[in-house]
């Protein structure tokens, strides 16, 4: 089973597929798209999109939910301050280093 | 949508817009204006190859663990750049299912890919040539998306090249690690660097929020809906892929229809 050209095929389809997904709107929808409820959607998917990704997934990111907690405070203080993606990040990941650092 | 990074306010200073100085400047403008959005690009993209890192680490030592070769495992990531599909793909491997039914899961899982190129297709310009496309396509991830799609006005296909060009190494590289050995990095460095792309994420929905209720509400109704996708019994056998679907056709529907978006002047290209 294990043998390597089937593995090979399998990245292959894998490939494949994942990047007709990707690439088939971004060739085929050339235009600016008119209709006011279309471009709202499309306007609304990255925070839905995000949102969903990040939460509840951040508080079992962690070794603990305490640290993962602490991180979306953390994470949310500063981007409310309008900080840089990378400080708002490297604060977050810091604050689980620092706080298990601490428990364990 | 603003975008935090500091790297924006620079570019915006400089070109009140992308379209102003696609049109206006030729020739070494043109070019000094490319490296910038790609210099921009790979400031950008920093937290994405950081948080990637830890991600692929873990990925590599499952990829070894369900009997793949380190080239296997490394390729795996290199052409596919993807979390959760790749993992799937790992215990379709494994279980050794048919092309057919890999191709199906590939589908369900990365279909959100297909939301977030639609939304990136609203910010090309039109006049870009066409094989810019086929190169932004293969660095359409969670992570490239979410900081993408927050650029003012045009994206910049050099924008994206710079954020593929962090992204990718450290996707590769991390499965690399990974795959070579699991002990490399120690657990509690791994463990902090696993909310670096949450904290990205935050760090791109929340600052446009504050001036935006709707917006408020939209974060906050996803947050509680997918948190009770998690928690209840039937929800919670859906995987992460396709809540991710349902929950932003439902609610990114719900609120263009209740709160249509007025464009404002971002959007006069």
């Amino acid at each position: 089973m294990h043998d390597s050209t089937r593995v090979y095929l399998y990245i292959l389809v894998m490939a494949g597929v994942t990047y007709l997904i990707r690439m088939l709107p971004l060739t085929l929808i050339r235009r600016e798209i008119r209709n006011t409820y279309i471009r709202s959607f499309l306007y609304y998917v990255p925070y839905v999109t995000l949102s969903v990704m990040t939460f509840p997934a951040i508080l079992h990111a962690t070794s603990t939910v305490r640290s993962g907690a602490a991180a979306l405070v953390v994470a949310i203080v500063l981007a409310w301050q309008k900080r840089s993606l990378f400080q708002v990040s490297l604060s977050a990941c810091t604050a689980v280093f620092l706080l298990e650092l601490i428990l364990t | 949508m603003t975008c935090p990074s500091d790297c924006i306010i620079l570019i915006d200073s400089k070109f009140t817009s992308a379209a102003d100085a696609a049109l206006h400047h030729e020739g070494y403008d043109m070019i000094k204006d490319n490296f910038a959005q790609f210099r921009c690009g790979l400031a950008d993209g920093i937290p994405i190859g950081l948080g990637y890192l830890a991600v692929s680490f873990t990925f590599g030592i499952m990829a070894s663990g369900a009997g793949l070769s380190i080239p296997q495992s490394v390729i795996l990531s290199l052409t596919n750049l993807t979390s959760a599909g790749q993992f799937a793909g790992l215990g379709i491997i494994q279980v050794g299912a048919s092309f057919l039914e890999m191709a199906m899961t590939q589908l369900v899982i990365n279909l959100r890919y297909c939301l977030m190129s639609c939304s990136l297709s609203q910010k090309l310009d039109s006049r870009m040539p066409f094989f810019h496309r086929l190169f932004i396509s293969y660095g359409v991830t969670d992570e490239i998306f979410g900081v993408s799609v927050c650029r003012a006005d045009i994206l910049s296909p050099f924008y994206s090249y710079g954020l593929i060009a962090v992204a990718v190494p450290g996707w590769t590289f991390g499965t690399l690690l990974g795959a070579v050995s699991g002990d490399l990095l120690p657990a509690r460095l791994l463990s902090a660097l696993n909310v670096a792309l949450y904290g990205m994420f935050l760090a791109v929905v929340i600052p446009p929020a504050r001036e935006d209720h709707v917006l408020t509400g939209v974060i906050l109704i996803s947050m509680a809906a997918s948190l009770v996708f998690s928690l209840l019994p039937v929800l919670n056998g859906i995987s992460s892929g396709f809540r991710i679907i349902i929950l932003t056709v439902l609610i990114a529907g719900a609120a263009a229809f209740l709160f249509p978006h007025r464009e404002e002047e971002a959007d006069h290209a």
